[in-house]
Formats: C-alpha cells, sequence, structure tokens
C-alpha cells in the first residue's frame, strides 16, 4: 500500500522501532475519558479519540457541548478526533427499550445496553476497521488475565467509590481482550489532580450522575414523550390483599420500594412492593413486605463464557449503588440462575441488573472479581 | 503525505494568492476610506480587485459588492425581501443552508415559499420553475452547482426565461465559479453570490454581484463602505486575495476543467474497477469536472471517511454539523436515496495539487477500506 507505508513510516520512533499501536478512546468530553486518552499516548500509542453522539442534542451526557470540549481535549494531545453517530441505534436499542420496561413495571438500567452495545459492540467494530488493536474508556474497572486459563477478568477498580463493573458484567472474553481501562489504578481524586497537571481543560468538570437522557432526572417524562399511551393507562393502588386504596397515572411513574408520591394515607408507612403491569396495578405494603429472600435472574452471562456447573457463593449486586447482599447461586437452563440471599434483601426490583461477585474474594487486592450477572424477573 | 480529495469544501490558497496578499498585508496598510496616500493606494487595491472579480464574472465592477463569503451574500439578498413586503419566493429543494434557512425564516416571517424538487438526477427544468411562478413572486433563488452532487441546473434557460417574464433571479454560483464558466453576459441574473476560498482565494472572502438597478439591502450599516451596502473597514488582504484568485480562473478555467475532469473520471473508473458496487449520484451530464459523489453499497460513509483519514485520505460525506456528528444528506434525499444508501454516500472532490499518483494511491486505499468495513458486517 502506498499510502499505508508513509504512515507507517513516520510512526517508527528514531530507533526504528516499529509503528506504535492504534488505539481508540471512547471519549464523552468528561474529565475522565480526557485523562485515559492522555495516559495512552503517554504511552506511545497511536490514540483515536471518539465521541459517540448517542441522544439527541439536548441531552447531558451526548450534548454537542461535551463533543467539543472532547474534541478541545484532543487537539491539545494531538491526537486525531472523531464524532461517531449512533444516533438512531441509541434511540432503537436504548431509549425505546427504556420506555418500555417502564411500560412493562419494571426499573430499567439502560446504561448496561448502552456500555455493552456502543461503548464496546460498535466501537470495537470500528477500532477493527480503524485497525486499532482495542478500545480504551474512563470506565473505573480493572481486566486481568488468569495464567492458569489464560481467561480474562474482570474486577473491582482500586476507587470503590466510583466503581462501574455493575454496567460492565456483559462483556465477553473477545470484548474484554481487546479493552484498556486505563483508570483502574487510580482514585477519582488521582484522576483530576493529574488532568490538571497536564492542562486538560475538563480536570475540573462537574460529575454526570443522571441517566445521560433523562436530563432534569424526570423520567416519567421521557417515557410519555416516547409513548404517549403510557399517560392514559393509570389504575389502581392495591395492598397485598386486593384492597383498592387509591389510583394511580401511569405504573410507569413508580419503582419497587418507592415510598413516596403514592398519594395515599395511611397509619402505616407504605412502600411500592410490586407493580403489575397486566392488571395496571401499583401493589403497596409495609416495610416488612419489602424483603425478599431471592430472586430469579435471566439472560445470564458469565465473563468465563460458561455457567459453573453447580451451586456457588457470591456476592450479589442488585442496584448500581448497592453494598452487595452473599446469596448462593443455583444455576438453571436456559441462562437462568435462582438467587438465595443469605439474609433478606429489600426492593429487589424487575428490570435492574444482578451482578455476582467472587465471595470469599480469591485475590482482593486486585479487586474482587466479576463472575457474570443478569437481570432481575418479576 | 496526505491526499486532499475534499476541494468543494475548500480549496488550498494559490501560491499567487499568498504572495498578493502577504504584499498586501505588509505594504499596503492604509484605511481604504482615509484621504491620504496610504488610504487612496489601499483603495486601488480593492478597486483592482473588483475589476478581477466583475471580468472573471462577465459583469460591470460597479456590480460588484465584496463581503465576507457567499453566506452573508445569499443571506442579504434573501433577508432583503423582508424590506419589501409580503410575497413570493421560488428556490429548489437542494439549496445550501444560507440560502435555505434564510427562505425558512421568510416563510415564518410570513412570505410564501416554493421549493421546486429536483429528479432522481438532481437536476431542475426551465419549465418546472417558470411553472411555480406567481404573478407575486419576488425572486426565484437557485444553487448552480450543487455543492454535494456537483450537478449543473441549466441556469442559461432558467436566467432567459425568468428575465423574459420580468422575475427576479438571484445564482449561489459558489460551487461553480472556477469549475464552471460563469458568464454573466451569457446568463442574465440579477445577484449572484461566490466565496473567493473555493477558488484558491482566502476565507472570509466573497462578494455579492447585483445588476445596476436591481434592489439592494444594507446588511451592515454604518459606513460608506461599498457604496453603503456594507459597512465597516474593507478586508483589503481578503479582497486582493480573492481577486488574484478570480483572474486565475480567468486564465486557466479551461485547461483546469479538463485537468480535473480526468483526474475524476479515473478515480470513478478506478473505484468501479477496485472497490465494486459503487453507484454514482447525481447527472453525469450536467456535473462539475471535480466532484464524484458515490455510494459504496453496504458501507457507512462515516466510517469510510475517518478511515481514510486515518490513512491519510481526506473526502467528505453528507453534511456535518459543527461538532462533526454526520447526518444524511437532504440533497441526495431529495435526489430519492434512502436514507441508508444516503449514508453510504460520500462525496470525492479533485482541484489543484491532486496527480494522477494520488489517484491511483486513493483508490486502492479505497479499495482496501471499503472490503475491511463490508467484511466487518452490515453498516
Amino acid at each position: 500500500m502506498t499510502v499505508l507505508e508513509p504512515a507507517r513510516e513516520e510512526a517508527r520512533d528514531e530507533a526504528g522501532a516499529p509503528a506504535s499501536p492504534r488505539i481508540i478512546v471512547a471519549m464523552s468530553g468528561g474529565v475522565d475519558s480526557s485523562l485515559a486518552a492522555a495516559l495512552l499516548t503517554e504511552e506511545s500509542f497511536e490514540v483515536v479519540g471518539v465521541t459517540m453522539h448517542l441522544a439527541g442534542d439536548a441531552s447531558r451526557c451526548c450534548s454537542l457541548e461535551d463533543a467539543d470540549d472532547a474534541r478541545r481535549v484532543a487537539e491539545n494531545l494531538g491526537i486525531r478526533f472523531y464524532v461517531a453517530n449512533y444516533t438512531s441505534e441509541f434511540q432503537r436499542e436504548v431509549i425505546d427499550v427504556f420506555a418500555d420496561e417502564y411500560l412493562a413495571g419494571r426499573t430499567p438500567i439502560p446504561c448496561v445496553a448502552c456500555n455493552k452495545r456502543f461503548k464496546f459492540d460498535y466501537l470495537m467494530e470500528r477500532a477493527e476497521i480503524f485497525q486499532a488493536k482495542g478500545v480504551a474508556t474512563g470506565h473505573y474497572a480493572r481486566i486481568s488475565r488468569d495464567p492458569a486459563s489464560g481467561l480474562f477478568e474482570l474486577r473491582r477498580p482500586r476507587d470503590l467509590q466510583k466503581d462501574q463493573t455493575y454496567f460492565l458484567f456483559q462483556l465477553d472474553q473477545a470484548q474484554l481482550s481487546k479493552t484498556f481501562f486505563p483508570l483502574g489504578e487510580l482514585t477519582k481524586e488521582e484522576v483530576r489532580e493529574r488532568a490538571r497537571g497536564l492542562g486538560l481543560g475538563t480536570a475540573d468538570k462537574p460529575e454526570s450522575q443522571e441517566i445521560c437522557f433523562v436530563p432534569g432526572g424526570d423520567y416519567a417524562e421521557v417515557v410519555e414523550t416516547i409513548r404517549p399511551e403510557a399517560a392514559q393507562r393509570g389504575g389502581e393502588i392495591v395492598n397485598g390483599q386486593g384492597l383498592v386504596m387509591g389510583r394511580h397515572p401511569g405504573i410507569h411513574r413508580f419503582t419497587v420500594g418507592q415510598r413516596h408520591g403514592l398519594g395515599i394515607s395511611s397509619s402505616e408507612r407504605l412502600y411500592v412492593i410490586r407493580l403489575d403491569a397486566e392488571a395496571r396495578q401499583v401493589v403497596v405494603g409495609p416495610e416488612s413486605e419489602l424483603a425478599a429472600e431471592g430472586a430469579e435472574v435471566s439472560e445470564v452471562h458469565w465473563i468465563a463464557g460458561a455457567p459453573p456447573r453447580q451451586p456457588i457463593r457470591a456476592k450479589v449486586q442488585i442496584r448500581y449503588r448497592h453494598g452487595g447482599a452473599l446469596a448462593t447461586l443455583y444455576p438453571l437452563p436456559q441462562d437462568t440462575v435462582r438467587v438465595e440471599f443469605d439474609e433478606p434483601v429489600k426492593a429487589v426490583s424487575p428490570g435492574q441488573a444482578a451482578v455476582f461477585y467472587e465471595a470469599p474474594p480469591s485475590d482482593g487486592d486486585r479487586g474482587e472479581r466479576v463472575l457474570g450477572g443478569g437481570w432481575i424477573r418479576g | 503525505m496526505r491526499i486532499y480529495l475534499d476541494h468543494n469544501a475548500t480549496t488550498p490558497v494559490r501560491a499567487e494568492v499568498v504572495q498578493a496578499m502577504t504584499q498586501t498585508l505588509t505594504d499596503v496598510y492604509g484605511n481604504p476610506s482615509s484621504g491620504h496616500a496610504e488610504g487612496d493606494a489601499a483603495r486601488a487595491r480593492i478597486e483592482a480587485a473588483r475589476d478581477a472579480v466583475a471580468r472573471c464574472l462577465g459583469a460591470s465592477p460597479s456590480w460588484v459588492y465584496f463581503t465576507a463569503g457567499a453566506s452573508e451574500a445569499n443571506n442579504a439578498v434573501l433577508m432583503g425581501l423582508l424590506e419589501e413586503g409580503p410575497g413570493h419566493l421560488v428556490t429548489s429543494n437542494v439549496e445550501h443552508p444560507s440560502v435555505e434557512e434564510p427562505a425558512a425564516r421568510l416563510e415564518s416571517a410570513g412570505m410564501q415559499v416554493t421549493r421546486v424538487p429536483v429528479d432522481e438526477e438532481g437536476l431542475l427544468t426551465p419549465e418546472a420553475i417558470f411553472a411555480a411562478l406567481r404573478p407575486d413572486t419576488r425572486l426565484v433563488s437557485l444553487i448552480w452547482a450543487n455543492n454535494e452532487t456537483g450537478v449543473v441546473q441549466p441556469m442559461e434557460a432558467i436566467a432567459e426565461g425568468l428575465a423574459s417574464r420580468g422575475v427576479r433571479l438571484h445564482v449561489d454560483a459558489t460551487q461553480a465559479l472556477g469549475k464552471w464558466p460563469v458568464d454573466l453576459s451569457r446568463v442574465p441574473a440579477d445577484y449572484l453570490s461566490c466565496s473567493a476560498h473555493k477558488l484558491g482565494g482566502p476565507k472570509g472572502s466573497g462578494c455579492l454581484v447585483a445588476r445596476a438597478g436591481t434592489p439592494l439591502h444594507p446588511l451592515i450599516r454604518g459606513g460608506p463602505q461599498e457604496r453603503r451596502v456594507r459597512g465597516g473597514t474593507e478586508n483589503v488582504a481578503g479582497i486582493v486575495g480573492f481577486g488574484r484568485a478570480c483572474a486565475l480562473v480567468s486564465e486557466e478555467l479551461a485547461e483546469r476543467m479538463l485537468e480535473y475532469a480526468r483526474l475524476r473520471d479515473r478515480l470513478w473508473e478506478g473505484l468501479e474497477a477496485k472497490v465494486g458496487e459503487v453507484r454514482r449520484n447525481g447527472s453525469v451530464e450536467h456535473m462539475l469536472p471535480n466532484t464524484l459523489n458515490v455510494e459504496f453499497l453496504g458501507t457507512a460513509g462515516e466510517v469510510l471517511l475517518q478511515a481514510l483519514d486515518l490513512e491519510g485520505v481526506a473526502v467528505s460525506a453528507g453534511a456535518a454539523c459543527h461538532s462533526g456528528s454526520i447526518s444524511p444528506s437532504h440533497v441526495l434525499s431529495a435526489m430519492g436515496l434512502s436514507p441508508e444508501q444516503a449514508r453510504s454516500s460520500l462525496r470525492i472532490s479533485v482541484g489543484h495539487g491532486v496527480d494522477t499518483g494520488q489517484i491511483d494511491a486513493a483508490v486502492d486505499l479505497f479499495g482496501e477500506l471499503v472490503a475491511r468495513i463490508r467484511r466487518a458486517g452490515p453498516a
């Protein structure tokens, strides 16, 4: 290739060492991915920054301003930068699914599908086309490799406050082999300090906490925009015995464990226990009814590639900010797992992910290992 | 090392232009409105440039008003209609945003707008334009050569027909100038917009041509410059550069058209032979000699553009928004392409400095990268 060869020539250093490998960095315009890109340039990778344009321009994390921030960082680092437009795929595979999950009485966690499909499947495909060795992101997580089996392992990061492994449990071996998490050994404070030291414009940018396409946190409004019929689907609020306690404007406005906004008066504190999409009922009850002995988890993905042959012990995390509960996992047919908690666990919400961590951890210093995970069924 | 095939976006500034501008910036610092020798020197440069631009366009120098480019000139003509009260505007559905957005603004201000559709080759017929006219039609505004497809409209016939009907015509000649004969002595348009940077001149410089007697409403008030049509101290070096670029067009146009067509046709033949499953968008017979708009079946243009860029080749895909995110081209959609077809299409445009070796190298790279993308899966 007459054009490729000169490009490779240029990438050689003075001693004539081979060209530095190309790598894609998913840049959101935040401090984490900015520093991830900076760290890789220091290691003489040929870094290519990519911002994924996912949701419409009004949204928070995918807005044009963020793309501009990412572009400025890329310019400072002297790396190529592109915007990858996946708005129609994101609408179809993430936003519409998010709305449908609420209508089905579940509490979705769109960030899992977004990470798996977009930051990994789609970007990995682009990396292959760009002949890059893989994709790096600013996630707080670690990847290691078991010397005996050769299998890749996903582990919690050093900064447990920022741990994002909950969103990454669907990564498979092929993806893990080409994924790089340069921030796995750093704390958020260290990331900010280093970003400041490097003069990155995003060093002190505030954290994004919300779901990116739900800017004000009003997810019910988003659901009603996408599925206008949701607003016409009011129903009854009932207790565990089927007694009608009041009415509600649509089950998409409720989440298991929710206490406020029920609009009913009662002598005891009532919580949402269950959502019945078919009967359009919100089932409420006292806190004691909120606790679950176990849960059925479907579409389970195992990081190692295959399910364990017999029941195993694990720590199960049932939502992003949950500390995890010790449990025994019983593998069932069809990628399903029956989770039995040692102690009852409150507010196990259908639609959220249940992520399994090794318990007790065999090598805690390198971060608790993710075994796999799936979706909590109702 | 880079192979630049995006000359419709902009084309490198010619060495002769750089020289003329540098000399102006260095030696001619006077304000053209001043009544002393330094001012006179600057004013003389502007008037010499005006003569060069007018000669290139087949216009009278007194019709030329320098602006910061064609977008400003387009806005000046269209938004000027607001001064004339309600009425009707005829345009097409393949205009540049600097005509389409003012047209939409006029529409929301109460003006009626007819957007004549192009056919599947991207062409307008004079008859369709004439059929859209109404007694209250104030203006017809049309792009001469399309920026995305290079399709050239039958502007001489349209202009003659409109002149005989007494309807004013504004022509956006931004892409045509420098690649196609633009001669107002043969095409009786009332207004014409163009930009220096599409023909080897600097960015931020261009002009509006308005025939004597056609209404013109100041876009920038506040000074005597450009006969009170555009206030503000002139961009002297930019105007000089524009004039020099126009003089080069006058000298070289016939030769350029032949050379561009040779390179473009070699590129197309190479793509057909080495890439395969490619389709040309736009009328082959009525097209700028330098432009090729190609659908690469089964590939996403955005990915191909980025992969080419990483290997050193610059092309264009659709309309890039400010952040660089690409949405399907409204021009290709207007020609009846599906969103998928539009997304699979790239614009490749040659210009000054491109040679045969670069074309052949680019063809090889297209072959390799398109194959890689098609292997990676459906677009």
